[in-house]
C-alpha cells in the first residue's frame, strides 16, 4: 500500500472546483451570480423583506399625501423602536427552534418596576437603578422560564404562554394596587427622554459620519485579512459600492429628521443593541451555536455544545430586550397602566421578527431582521392609520402580510431541500 | 502495516436485562487498515460500536488502544482515545456552512471572543483537500445544499481533523446513489492510506469487497469469522452471516430476544 499519493487518480485535480470559486467571488460580477445562484436555491437572505419595504412605501405615499413627510417619518420610526428591541430578543429565540409567548407582558412587568421604584420619594430611586432593576427582573424571568423548559422537558409553548397570563396579572395586580386611576405616570426626565428626546441636528450629523465610517472600516479590515490568508475576500468594487448605498441611505435620514425633530434618542439606543447582539449571533461562538442547536440539536449535542445552557441563554437575551422594549414603550407614553403590555403587542413583535425573515423552523434568521420587520409593520400600521381605516381592516391586512412573509419561508425552505436532494 | 492493532476488543459482552446482546466477541483493527464490520440485523454490530464508542459501555471485556488496557466510559473517553464515529446524517447542522461544522464546539477564536473564520476556513479546506474532496463548491455552503456523498465526506473529514486514529463509520453508504457511494468508498481508502485504522459497519458487501483488507462477521451476538479479503468470496462471508457456527449456542429465550432488542435500537436510531 505504498503508492505515491499524487499519483492517486482519485477524483479531479485537488482544490480545483475551489480556485474556481475563489477566482469567481473575487470580481463584482461574479459575486452577483453567486447570490443570485443562492436566491434561486432558496437563500433568499433579506431580499422579499427589501422588497416588500419599498412597495409598502410606494402604495402608502401614492394613498396618503402625508406619509412622506418629516413628521410622519420620525413618528413612524418612534413606533417602530420598542416592537424591534423586543423582537431582537424573539429573533435569538426563534433561532434556536422555540418560542415566547410572554415577551409583550414580560416587558410590561419590567415597566412596571421600574416606573414603580422610580416614584418621587417613594421609594424615588435615580433612573438608572430603577431601569437596571426593571431589566434584572424580565431578564430572571427569563431564565425561570427556561429553567422550567429545560429541566422539565416542557415545550416552550405551554410554558411562555402561562408566561403570558401569569405577567399579565402580576401587571394588574402590581398597577392596580399602586393606583386606584390604574395608570401611573413617570415623572423622570431622564426615563421619560428615552423615547421623547433627539439629538441635536449636529450630533445627528456625527452620527452619520461614525456609522458609515465604521461600517467601511470593518468591510475593508475583513476583506484584506481574508486576502492576506489566501482566501476569497469581498471584492473592493461591492464595498465601495455598498459604502455609499449606506451613506445615501443614512445621510438621506438624517437630513430628513432633522427637518423635524432631529434624529430620535431611541434609535440610537436601538441602533447599539442591533449592532450589538449582531456581533454575538454571527461572530462569536455562542452565536454560532445559538444557530446549530436551531438547525440540529442532535449535531449540537454530539458536537460537545451544552444545548440546554444555550437554551437558558436565549430565554435570558429575550427576557432582557422584552424589558428593554418595555421602558421605551412605558417612556413614550410617560406612564404605565393595567392594559401596558396587552392589545396586540405580542403578534406585531412575532410578526416582526417572523415578517424581517426569521425562519420559524429555527435556525434561519439574522438579528436584523428585527429591525426589518418592525419596519414594515410599522409602516403599514401607520399608514392605515393616516387613511383612517377601521382597526378591523386593520388586522386583517397585517395579518395578510404576515401570512405572505410566513408562505415566502415556506417555500424558501422546501427550495433549499429540493436542492440539497438528501 | 503493523502488527500491533490501533484498537482491539477482547471478550467483549453486554447485555440489555434478559438480552444477551454480545457475547465474548473478540475484534480488532490494524493501523492503516480497512476492517468491515459485517452481520444481519441484530447480530450486535451496533451494541459493539456503541460499546467501543462509549455511549453503552461493555458489561465485560477488554479495550486496547495500541496494547495498552483503556477504560472508556462516555463519548468523551473515546474522543481523548482518538477513536471517531461517523453516523449517517446525524452529526451535521443543515443551516450552518462546512467550515462552521467541522468545528462546531470547537471553535478557533481571535483574542478569546471573535471567530477567527479565515483560519477555520483554511483548516476546513486543507483537510477536505488532504483527503481528495473535492467536489464541494465552496466550504462557505450551507451542508443543506450538499448531496448524501458530500455530507458524508464532509461528517467524516470532521471527525478526522481532531487527530483520530480510529474513525468508525456506521452505514456510511446505505442512503447513497453509485456516484456518491464511489465517492465515500474512496474516501474511506484514503484514511486507510493516510495510516488510520477505519472500521466499515454495513449491510452491502459489495462496498465491503471493495474496500475492507479484513472482514469481521457477527451473528446472534457473537464473532463467527474472521476473514481475509484476497482469500475469501462474497458466498463464504454470506454463509458466516446466516449460518456462521456458533461457539456458545445461546438458549432459544436469548437469541430472538437479542434480533428484537436490536431491531427495536435500530429503530430509535431511525
Amino acid at each position: 500500500m505504498s503508492s505515491d499519493p499524487t499519483a492517486a487518480p482519485i477524483g479531479p485535480v485537488p482544490g480545483g472546483a475551489r480556485v474556481d470559486e475563489r477566482h469567481e467571488s473575487a470580481t463584482l460580477s461574479g459575486y452577483a451570480r453567486l447570490w443570485w445562484q443562492g436566491v434561486r436555491a432558496g437563500e433568499l437572505g433579506t431580499l422579499p423583506i427589501i422588497v416588500g419595504l419599498v412597495l409598502i412605501v410606494i402604495t402608502f405615499s401614492i394613498l396618503d399625501e402625508n406619509f412622506l413627510t418629516e413628521r410622519n417619518f420620525t413618528n413612524l420610526l418612534l413606533q417602530m423602536a420598542a416592537v424591534a428591541t423586543i423582537a431582537i430578543g424573539v429573533v435569538f429565540v426563534l433561532l434556536i427552534g422555540e418560542i415566547d409567548l410572554s415577551v409583550a407582558f414580560v416587558s410590561a412587568v419590567g415597566a412596571v418596576v421600574m416606573t414603580l421604584l422610580l416614584r418621587p420619594d417613594n421609594p424615588g430611586w435615580p433612573w438608572w437603578a430603577a431601569i437596571g432593576v426593571g431589566l434584572l427582573v424580565t431578564t430572571t424571568i427569563g431564565l425561570l422560564q427556561a429553567l422550567v423548559i429545560t429541566k422539565a422537558g416542557v415545550p416552550s409553548f405551554v410554558v411562555t404562554l402561562a408566561g403570558l397570563l401569569i405577567w399579565s396579572g402580576v401587571v394588574l395586580i402590581l398597577t392596580t394596587q399602586y393606583s386606584t386611576a390604574g395608570t401611573i405616570r413617570i415623572q423622570d426626565d431622564r426615563v421619560v427622554g428615552i423615547a421623547n428626546d433627539f439629538l441635536s441636528e449636529f450630533w445627528g450629523w456625527v452620527l452619520a459620519v461614525v456609522v458609515v465610517a465604521a461600517y467601511a472600516a470593518i468591510q475593508l479590515r475583513t476583506a484584506i485579512s481574508r486576502r492576506s490568508r489566501g482566501l476569497a475576500g469581498k471584492p473592493m468594487v461591492l464595498i465601495a459600492l455598498q459604502t455609499v448605498g449606506l451613506a445615501i441611505v443614512t445621510f438621506t435620514a438624517v437630513w430628513y429628521l432633522n427637518q423635524d425633530r432631529g434624529v430620535p434618542q431611541v434609535i440610537v439606543i436601538l441602533g447599539v443593541f442591533l449592532l450589538f447582539w449582531s456581533f454575538i449571533a454571527s461572530r462569536t461562538r455562542f452565536g454560532r451555536h445559538v444557530y446549530a442547536v436551531g438547525g440540529s440539536a442532535e449535531a449540537a449535542r454530539r458536537a460537545g455544545i451544552d444545548v440546554d445552557r444555550v437554551r437558558i441563554a436565549v430565554f435570558m437575551i429575550s427576557g432582557f430586550m422584552a424589558g428593554a422594549g418595555g421602558i421605551m414603550l412605558a417612556s413614550r407614553l410617560r406612564s404605565v397602566a393595567t392594559n401596558t403590555g396587552g392589545g396586540n403587542l405580542l403578534l406585531l413583535v412575532i410578526a416582526a421578527a417572523v415578517i424581517g425573515g426569521t425562519s420559524l423552523f429555527g435556525g434561519t434568521g439574522r438579528v436584523i431582521a428585527a429591525l426589518l420587520g418592525a419596519l414594515v409593520i410599522a409602516s403599514i400600521q401607520n399608514g392605515m392609520d393616516l387613511m383612517g381605516l377601521a382597526s378591523g381592516t386593520k388586522f386583517v391586512i397585517t395579518g395578510l402580510v404576515l401570512l405572505g412573509a410566513v408562505l415566502i419561508d415556506a417555500f424558501a425552505k422546501r427550495r433549499r431541500a429540493a436542492r440539497g436532494g438528501v | 502495516m503493523a502488527d500491533t492493532p490501533l484498537l482491539e476488543v477482547k471478550d467483549a459482552s453486554k447485555a440489555f436485562g434478559a438480552v444477551q446482546a454480545l457475547y465474548k466477541v473478540d475484534f480488532e483493527v490494524l493501523p492503516g487498515e480497512v476492517m468491515a464490520l459485517v452481520g444481519d440485523n441484530g447480530a450486535g454490530k451496533s451494541t459493539l460500536i456503541k460499546g467501543i464508542a462509549g455511549i453503552y459501555p461493555f458489561d465485560e471485556g477488554e479495550t486496547l488502544v495500541e496494547g495498552q488496557t483503556v477504560h472508556i466510559h462516555g463519548p468523551r473517553d473515546a474522543a481523548r482515545l482518538g477513536i471517531e464515529v461517523v453516523y449517517q446524517d446525524l452529526s451535521l447542522a443543515d443551516n450552518l456552512d462546512v467550515v462552521a461544522n467541522m468545528f462546531l464546539g470547537r471553535e478557533r477564536l481571535l483574542g478569546g471572543v471573535v471567530l477567527d473564520e479565515s483560519s477555520m476556513e483554511r483548516s476546513a479546506g486543507e483537510t477536505l483537500e488532504s483527503l481528495s474532496v473535492t467536489t464541494l463548491k465552496s466550504v462557505r455552503q450551507a451542508v443543506a445544499g450538499l448531496s448524501g456523498g458530500q455530507r458524508q465526506s464532509v461528517a467524516v473529514a470532521k471527525a478526522v481533523m481532531w487527530n483520530s486514529r480510529v474513525v468508525i463509520l456506521d452505514e456510511p453508504t446505505a442512503a447513497l446513489g453509485v456516484a456518491q457511494t464511489r465517492q465515500v468508498l474512496n474516501l474511506v481508502r484514503t484514511l486507510a492510506e493516510k495510516g488510520l485504522a477505519v472500521v466499515i459497519v454495513t449491510h452491502n458487501l459489495h462496498d465491503v469487497f471493495e474496500v475492507a483488507h479484513r472482514i469481521t462477521v457477527l451473528r446472534l451476538g457473537q464473532g463467527v469469522a474472521l476473514f481475509e479479503r484476497e482469500k475469501t468470496t462474497q458466498q463464504e462471508v454470506v454463509h458466516a452471516i446466516t449460518a456462521g457456527k456458533l461457539d456458545h449456542v445461546p438458549g432459544m429465550e436469548i437469541a430472538p430476544g437479542a434480533v428484537e432488542a436490536e431491531a427495536a435500537e435500530a429503530e430509535v436510531e431511525a
